[in-house]
């Protein structure tokens, strides 16, 4: 059984991978934060949403999101076709 | 100055792959793998010596000045260095195949694009352009199936009509100005009139097509999927990025094209929506080359000197991971014959080399920091930002958003984890394997490289200072990338693939021309029965007709005639002749004997 196997059907280790990606994702909201108040002149910012508490983050969830329901939502409707559309 | 095609010292690196492919099927085992792969890395070679001279040349052919204008340059060096060494990293990833066929189409495709990037002038870029349509499709119908040859078809028909809109384009763009030179076009000539204006919109339009920007590029995701395993890697990268390297030469202007850039943002979203959709692996692939095309469409639309940076950068390690990508999926469809995402899971616990592979070129192309995406998209993202242009950033920051949710999550979720569906491929051939891993190397080490922003830039055509690694920009696409996770383990359940496809703009010819054929058949019927088969039955058949009648008389009363009276005197002749032999020597003598005294006398009478 290889390493990535054993790390993936182990359910105990499995838990384990989800808590350390939940606390990434912290670590790197929070990141996104600080780190700003400590440099504060590290980048210009163009536009005034990239000021806002980690804007990164939250934007990337959105889209996410959005990105799948409304595409879902137009392949529903619309686009989605059985797959022998082209052959009768 | 002019350039000899064909030297001692020098070759043209286009034509030396494509003349140098026809050598492939006359060479067997060892010696035929080393020169595949000899071809690619002699033009790279030349590429690189070309950067020592850089400049415009005439092209003459035995001292023969040919009108061709070959030009050198930071711009077209920089893409024929990559297409060089995709040529070259295509060529380790089909050595294996022992169809010589495609090794020789593949070789005259990379030439093509080669060739079109050193254009000077519109003529050659024609001539190169066209080639290179002709030769890809030989990449989708050398898969030989049924599917593979309708699909090559359509490619075929709308690269025709592509090509035509930009022969147009030229020959209206030439005659106005009097030059074949391939410049800069300007920005739009609102101001010019038709004869300005006309010629601008048809060439654009026609590298817009081949660049795959809707509503022109379906025939991408139509035709892309359906070539050879190994075909697709090449198609991945020539078309759309030489398209992509004619835009920047033609339509990169310093204020930007408003239409541009809103095609490009459109085609970034565009992409990613039906990568959702899709449920054929190297259909997700496609509709995301149209993701990424649409960057750096995007940038030559904005037209500042950090965009077309932006373009030049973001084409060379896009051809680099898409063909990593198209690697990993030709992989697995090789050694398990699947192409659907409802069809596979569970391949991790054989495959884990090309999947580990295959997730290097996912982390480029999601431009994860330390890949070479990061490095390259980051500054067309930058370029936006710094023109003031908040939505295009909006825009093209949530088509990256799409593109980790799609290649870096959807894809490998589905293909190597997800639910086990019993298949069980094995690692692809070595070649293939050494192909990705040359590939990952890459797209890690320009993004590492990004640390040394003036090593790493130097190369590209404009001179402007840029550093990817901010602090800002890390923390944010990092918090962008994970939180784009977090979503796609939410919503997981919406996002298992369906046995479904999905419409584009390629319904127009495939279905929508039925529909016009069932529309026409009535009037058109009519109207051929009616006028037109009277008018064929007037002016054709019976003239025809009459002229036959004529005909047959002349050949009964003349030919005919002839022909039995010279029968009919040959057999009276021949019943005098009969009556000479008798089969008696005393009147074969006689007759003799008089022939003699006849000629005798005929001798005397002449004295």
């Amino acid at each position: 059984m290889s390493f990535l196997q054993r790390q993936l059907e182990d359910p105990v280790r499995f838990a384990r991978i989800k808590r350390w990606f939940y606390v990434g994702l912290a670590v790197v909201a929070l990141a996104e934060i600080v780190l700003p108040l400590i440099f504060p002149s590290d980048h210009p910012h163009h536009f005034a949403f990239e000021g806002w508490w980690a804007f990164g983050s939250l934007y990337g969830l959105a889209s996410c999101v959005a990105i799948i329901v409304v595409s879902k939502f137009l392949g529903k409707i619309w686009l989605m076709r059985r797959e022998d559309y082209y052959d009768s | 100055m002019t350039l000899e095609l064909v030297s001692l010292e020098w070759v043209h690196p286009g034509l030396l792959l494509i003349l140098g492919a026809w050598v492939l099927p006359l060479l067997k085992g060892r010696v035929k793998h080393v020169a595949m792969l000899l071809l690619p890395a002699a033009a790279l070679a030349i590429c690189v010596r070309l950067s020592m001279m850089p400049g415009t040349y005439g092209m003459s052919l035995l001292g023969h000045d040919l009108g061709f204008v070959f030009r050198v340059d930071k711009l077209s060096l920089i893409f024929s260095y990559v297409f060089s060494i995709m040529a070259l990293l295509g060529m380790v990833y089909a050595l294996h195949v022992k169809d010589d066929a495609q090794h020789v189409t593949a070789l005259t495709y990379a030439g093509g694009a080669l060739g079109v990037t050193f254009a000077g002038d519109f003529l050659s870029l024609y001539v190169f352009w066209e080639l290179m349509a002709i030769s890809s499709v030989l990449l989708v119908w050398l898969r030989r199936e049924p599917s593979a040859v309708a699909a090559g078809f359509r490619y075929l028909l709308v690269h025709v009509f592509g090509g035509l809109i930009l022969l147009a384009g030229i020959v209206l763009h030439c005659s106005a100005q009097g030059s074949f030179a391939f410049e800069s076009l300007g920005p739009f000539p609102a101001e010019g009139g038709w004869t300005v204006i006309l010629p601008w919109s048809l060439i654009l339009a026609g590298f817009l097509l081949n660049a795959a920007v809707p509503p022109l590029g379906a025939w991408l995701p139509d035709a892309y999927p359906e070539a050879t395993v190994t075909g697709a890697v090449f198609m991945t990268a020539f078309t759309t990025k030489s398209a992509v390297y004619c835009l920047i030469r033609g339509f990169a202007v310093p204020g930007g094209t408003e239409l541009i850039v809103w095609l490009g943002a459109g085609m970034a979203i565009y992409g990613v929506v039906y990568a959702v959709l899709e449920n054929d692996a190297r259909r997700l692939l496609a509709y995301h080359i149209i993701s990424q095309v649409g960057y750096m469409v995007c940038a030559v639309g904005i037209g500042s000197d950090l965009a077309i940076n932006g373009a030049s950068a973001h084409a060379f390690a896009h051809i680099l991971y898409k063909a990593l990508l198209f690697m990993g999926a030709g992989a697995v469809l090789q050694v398990t014959g699947l192409r659907k995402l409802s069809e596979m899971g569970g391949l991790y616990k054989t495959m884990p080399i090309t999947l580990g592979l295959y997730m290097i070129g996912a982390f480029a192309i999601s431009a994860v920091p330390l890949f070479s995406g990061f490095v390259s998209k980051s500054m067309i993202i930058s370029a936006a930002a710094e023109d003031h242009r908040q939505w295009i950033f909006l825009m093209l920051t949530l088509a990256s958003a799409g593109t980790f949710l799609h290649t870096g999550l959807k894809l490998p979720y589905y293909m190597f984890f997800g639910k086990d569906s019993g298949v069980r491929g094995k690692e692809p051939p070595a070649n293939m394997l050494v192909a990705m891993a040359l590939a990952a190397v890459a797209c890690i080490l320009i993004g590492v490289m990004g640390f040394f922003p003036d090593l790493l830039y130097r190369l590209l055509p404009r001179d402007v200072a840029y550093h990817p690694y901010t602090l800002h920009h890390v923390t944010a696409t990092l918090g962008m990338l994970g939180f784009t996770a977090l979503g796609f383990f939410l919503l997981l359940k919406q996002l298992d693939p369906e046995r479904k496809i999905s419409l584009d703009t390629d319904w127009f010819y495939r279905k929508g021309s039925t529909f016009v054929a069932s529309a026409a058949r009535g009037p058109l019927a009519r109207l051929e029965a009616g006028f037109v088969g009277e008018i064929y039955e007037f002016v054709m058949r019976r003239p025809v007709l009459g002229v036959a009648r004529l005909l047959r008389k002349l050949d009964t009363h003349v030919v005919d005639f002839a022909v039995m009276s010279v029968g009919r005197l040959t057999q009276a002749f021949s019943q005098v002749l009969k009556t000479t032999v008798s089969g008696n020597a005393q009147h074969y003598g006689l007759l003799m004997a008089a022939g003699v005294l006849a000629l005798m006398a005929l001798a005397m009478l002449l004295q």
